[in-house]
């Protein structure tokens, strides 16, 4: 069934939407990501403009990231405490990377540093995950106790804070830190950052994983609710109809996700995050070494 | 002064013109509803004389059908440090979002080139690019029209319009689903041996209607309250969803 979509102009078949929108949901429920990194590419490919793609896939995370976070909350594998700091950290962040893409855009160039972005940033966090968690399911076949929260630099900063759910007793600088990191490369890339996220409560806070997805919804929703606005406010690129079509498969999707996700083991749950991940970034790369079909392309100027 | 002058005198009947096209349109106006799947619209008409012509030149009809014009950047890839980026542009003023040339006859054929050169009837003459002396614009407006045409929103269509007895014509125009709003300026020449004896210009309205409409005009004049609908719809389904689906497990 073909719909007209009022801002992106363009005519799209609804069902394919619904289902596009149904299969980031399950990944999103799953792993605790957005899912905006996988989506926004998809949409650029069935054409709808990148501007409203970016401006409304940030609408749908809301959606779906808020439809898993209450499965979360019901199971208490949501830590709010680390979710607000992480958060305060996020929105500054968020700030700081508006203000950085304006910059890079009067330099020119601004999309092949976003490209480059995601491929390395993919390219290094996908590699990682894999070959760690290919080392814990070794372990925890070979049946040897994990050795698990060694002492670090993380443990001797200042201004202390129990987080009860993480079962972590730490300084907030760390997690402030991380949050302004994704935060900035958010608002350059234009994801909710959840698989940058991810990662970084695992590997750097040391979070257990099974909080780690439900916080970083709680997270996510806030940061792209902010960008939901900030884009409609200013360039006025949210389809609201392109985000209902994608919102009623990613909602259905997430719940079916967090379901997936309770049953998988900690090491499963992050070998495959990091697959798709690495996925990603190889398609992404190709895209950047492989001639090109079309060497030219149209930017319309009018509007945004 | 001098450009209005220029129109106004543009505007006028061409002089002595012993033939003259009478129009008609199966719909002088379209409308984007959200199941808008692109429209057919049928243009006909005639060919009108005072008196009997007798001209041994071939007569020819052209129609042309524009979008509303907008100016674009064409950007071109080229290969830096094994990388793939975009290392020329090209601002193009004026471009139609959609433009159709139909024709009774192969368009070199029906049209003298000075006659296109007055009336930018083909699509290259359509588009006008900025700075014009730089070399390789021709390239990057060609590319602009490869790329527009495979979208099917440029079109030449040669042959596709029917004349009977050099009297009555009749084509058929098929606009995309991808539309742009606006009007769309439909011309008709009337040419023989490829010099323009009569010209008939109207346009043909393209408006979002009901529920596109409502949405569109929210969207630019109240955006706060248009965002804070997308969250609060957004923030709705996923509770909803949620909550079907604890209803569902018991």
């Amino acid at each position: 069934m073909q719909i007209y979509l009022p801002i992106a102009e363009v005519s799209v078949d609804a069902f394919l939407l619904v289902g596009l929108g149904g299969i980031v949901g399950v990944l999103s429920g799953m792993f605790g990501v957005g899912g905006g990194f996988l989506m926004t590419p998809l949409l650029f490919f069935i054409g709808i403009p990148p501007a409203v793609a970016v401006a409304t896939e940030a609408n749908q995370i809301v959606a779906s990231s808020f439809s898993g976070v209450l499965a979360h909350l019901r199971r208490k594998t949501v830590d709010l405490r680390m979710g607000v700091v992480l958060l305060i950290g996020g929105l500054i962040g968020a700030a700081m990377g508006v203000v950085l893409f304006n910059y890079l855009k009067s330099l020119g160039q601004v999309d092949l540093l976003v490209r480059l972005c995601y491929v390395v940033f993919l390219g290094v966090i996908g590699g990682l995950m894999f070959i760690e968690s290919l080392r814990a399911m070794r372990r925890s076949r070979s049946a040897a106790p994990p050795q698990r929260r060694r002492h670090t630099w993380v443990h001797s900063l200042p201004f202390k804070m129990k987080f009860r759910v993480s079962g972590l007793y730490i300084s907030v600088i760390p997690p402030i830190l991380v949050g302004i990191s994704v935060g900035v490369l958010a608002a350059i890339m234009g994801v909710g950052g959840g698989f940058i996220m991810v990662p970084a409560m695992i590997y750097l806070l040391g979070m257990p994983t099974k909080v780690v997805v439900g916080t970083s919804l709680f997270q996510i929703i806030f940061v792209t609710g902010f960008t939901t606005l900030l884009h409609a406010t200013t360039n006025q690129t949210v389809d609201i109809v392109l985000a209902v079509l994608l919102l009623v498969g990613g909602v259905i999707g997430a719940q079916i996700g967090t379901r997936i996700g309770t049953k998988l083991k900690a090491e499963q749950l992050r070998i495959l995050l990091a697959g798709m991940v690495l996925l990603v970034c190889g398609k992404l790369a190709l895209d950047l070494l492989l001639t090109p079909t079309e060497l030219y392309d149209i930017a319309s100027t009018a509007g945004h | 002064m001098r450009a209005l002058l220029l129109s106004l005198l543009l505007l006028l009947p061409l002089p002595a013109a012993a033939e003259q096209v009478v129009l008609g349109l199966s719909r002088d106006e379209v409308a984007i509803t959200a199941t808008f799947e692109g429209s057919d619209i049928l243009i006909f008409g005639a060919v009108k004389r005072e008196v009997p012509v007798i001209d041994p030149g071939s007569l020819d009809v052209i129609v042309t059908v524009a979008g509303p014009s907008l100016p674009v950047t064409v950007r071109r890839k080229g290969r830096v440090m094994g990388i793939w980026a975009n290392v020329a542009s090209a601002e193009i003023t004026t471009a139609p979002s959609f433009y159709a040339v139909a024709t009774t006859g192969p368009l070199d054929e029906v049209l003298a080139a000075s006659e296109d050169l007055t009336h930018s009837i083909t699509i290259p003459r359509a588009i006008r690019a900025l700075g014009g002396g730089i070399e390789g614009t021709r390239a990057f407006t060609q590319a602009l029209i490869r790329i527009r045409a495979g979208a099917g929103l440029y079109q030449v269509l040669e042959g596709a319009v029917h004349i009977d007895q050099d009297t009555l014509f009749n084509a058929r125009i098929t606009l995309p689903a991808n539309l742009t709003e606006g009007d769309y300026r439909t011309r008709i020449f009337l040419t023989r041996d490829g010099r323009v004896v009569d010209i008939y210009e109207t346009r043909i309205g393209v408006k979002k209607v009901g529920l596109e409409r409502w949405l569109y005009n929210m969207a630019h004049e109240r955006s706060l309250l248009y965002g804070l609908m997308s969250l609060a719809i957004a923030i709705a389904a996923g509770w909803g969803a949620s909550a079907a689906f604890r209803a569902l497990q018991r």
